[in-house]
């Protein structure tokens, strides 16, 4: 039987937002990049140990060991609270904020909720949404929407909106202003349960890198 | 479970029985169904029991999420006039409560074994042998134990003179293993840098028994159970096997020593765990030391199979 090589780990990478700021950050550490730069259809980098995939499969393919580590959002990893992957690093790019943005002008959220005693809000973030509402004690009915949620106040289908914005502009061009902010949002590195322990020197060399601690 | 899965199951459930009657650890059964307040007296979850219902009486009843709880019952009620230690095994169904689409079944096979009435670390050391050897007669070649002790975080915290407040969340941060979260927490203290690392470093540590070498003074007790642990798991012959985890935490609140969860590197989740929980007998009438382990072996057969396709 060949015994698995638990020196070498498989990287889950976002593709998206997060792919520059991930690739820049595997360069410093010593790993090529440049096919993966080069190459925006292939997913799978063997030489290099990576794979490639939407930022929101990276908890999945981590929890079950498809991949030892992978990089994503917080904002991602709070919307699936029961993928059973540990988080170690926060590694500060990627910086986004979490808000709740309506109709510039018409207060369409605070007349809902005075009139209606509740309000309806779209989003791409079922579970943030509806943690954030009841923390702050106002009854909201979800909508959760797959493609642009700016769309949703615009057409009335909807109150309000929750989304992530790195710099608002979508929102201000889509005539939406910031009410709240939810939380801020950065990359953090993530790990499967299994490998953290059976891989763990390679590993805590990794996080010793990232964290400047040298090699 | 049609007979091709079913003859498979049956292999490695007979040779986990084997092992565990060989060792003379005989087989217990006990009903699915226990009143409620039978299994809050044993863990203030209840357990985690996922589904009630009521008798005609308007009592309670739910049905177990694991065999210990029952097992410590059994213990504490029918062998209360034996002194001598206990050994027991079983194969039962528990179950949970399962998000959908998630591939898990809300009804799931356990097998597992007590020893009642050892202190550790000896008695730890039986049982995490015991497991190895049942694992290899069950066909698996590549498992390994990890292993922390439950308590050492809050006697850190304690040491440190973490005000006790805090301490409910710095756990519940750990046991989900959200170092992030971890750290920012810990930063809101106001502790000396020294504290400060210790807390967000230590339970990084994991390894060899270099890790406990390293390991301060401040995790005092709980770093020499370990040591004396691994060095009855040296004397057994399979310490190679056992990984220690300084940030290992179970989230059954019954654990009070050490702590262990059962890994094969051809699978991404565990396969079992078990631990030491020295007051849960008490709850149900005399106390007496005990520790021991349950696996879920659907995982354990996926990892079987795993294996064999790496081969």
């Amino acid at each position: 039987m060949s015994a698995p090589d638990l020196s070498r780990l498989t990287i889950a990478v976002p593709r998206g937002a997060l792919l520059g700021g991930t690739l820049d950050l595997l360069d410093r550490l010593g790993i090529d990049t440049a096919e993966i730069r080069a190459n925006d259809r292939k997913l799978l980098f063997e030489a290099a140990g990576i794979v490639t995939m939407r930022p929101s499969d990276v908890p999945t393919y981590v929890e079950h060991g498809a991949a030892d580590i992978g990089i994503t959002g917080k904002d991602v990893l709070l919307e699936q609270p029961e993928r059973e992957v540990y988080e170690l690093l926060d590694l500060g790019f990627g910086r986004c904020e979490m808000v709740v943005a309506a109709r510039r002008g018409d207060d369409a959220l605070g007349e809902a909720l005075r009139r209606l005693g509740r309000v309806r809000v779209a989003t791409k973030y079922p579970k943030i949404a509806t943690a954030h509402f009841a923390e702050t004690g106002r009854q909201a009915e979800i909508v959760e929407v797959k493609g642009s949620v700016e769309l949703a106040p615009l057409t009335g289908l909807v109150d309000g909106i929750v989304d992530l914005t790195a710099t608002g502009r979508t929102l201000a061009e889509n005539d939406l202003e910031v009410l709240e902010q939810v939380t801020v949002c950065t990359a953090r590195l993530i790990a499967n349960p299994v490998s953290h322990k059976l891989k763990a020197e390679a590993m805590d060399r990794l996080v010793g890198e990232i964290r400047g601690e040298g090699p | 479970m049609l007979p091709d899965e079913m003859r498979e199951v049956r292999a490695i459930t007979e040779g986990l029985r084997q092992t565990f009657e060989s060792a003379g650890y005989g087989e217990v059964w006990t009903p699915a169904l226990e009143y409620e307040e039978v299994l809050r007296a044993g863990d203030g979850a209840a357990s985690k029991a996922g589904y009630r219902m009521f008798d005609e009486q308007g009592h309670v009843l739910a049905l177990r999420s694991d065999m210990t709880i029952p097992i410590a019952r059994v213990a504490a009620t029918r062998y209360r006039a034996e002194g001598g230690p206990l050994r027991l095994c079983y194969f039962a169904h528990a179950y949970r409560s399962v998000g959908r689409g998630s591939g898990q079944q809300r009804e799931f096979l356990q097998a597992g074994a007590e020893l009642i009435g050892v202190e550790g670390p000896g008695g730890e050391a039986e049982v995490i042998a015991l497991l190895l050897a049942a694992l290899d007669r069950a066909g698996l070649a590549r498992h390994r134990i990890g292993l922390g002790d439950g308590a050492l975080y809050r006697h850190l915290l304690s040491n440190l003179e973490v005000p006790a407040e805090d301490h409910a969340d710095l756990l519940e941060r750990l046991s989900a293993r959200d170092m992030v979260g971890l750290e920012m927490r810990v930063a809101q203290l106001g502790l000396p840098d020294s504290a400060r690392q210790l807390l967000t470093r230590l339970p990084e540590l994991r390894g060899g028994p270099g890790v406990l070498e390293r390991a301060s003074e401040a995790a005092g007790p709980s770093v020499k159970g370990l040591q004396t642990l691994y060095a009855a798991l040296e004397d057994r012959g399979v310490a190679d096997r056992v990984i220690i985890d300084l940030g290992l935490v179970r989230d059954l609140s019954y654990y009070t020593g050490a702590v262990y969860e059962v890994y094969d590197p051809a699978v991404g989740f565990t396969l079992g765990g078990g631990g030491r929980y020295d007051d849960l007998i008490g709850s149900f009438g005399t106390p007496r030391p005990a520790c021991g382990v349950g696996l879920d072996v659907q995982r354990v057969h996926i990892a079987r199979a795993a294996e064999e396709r790496l081969r």
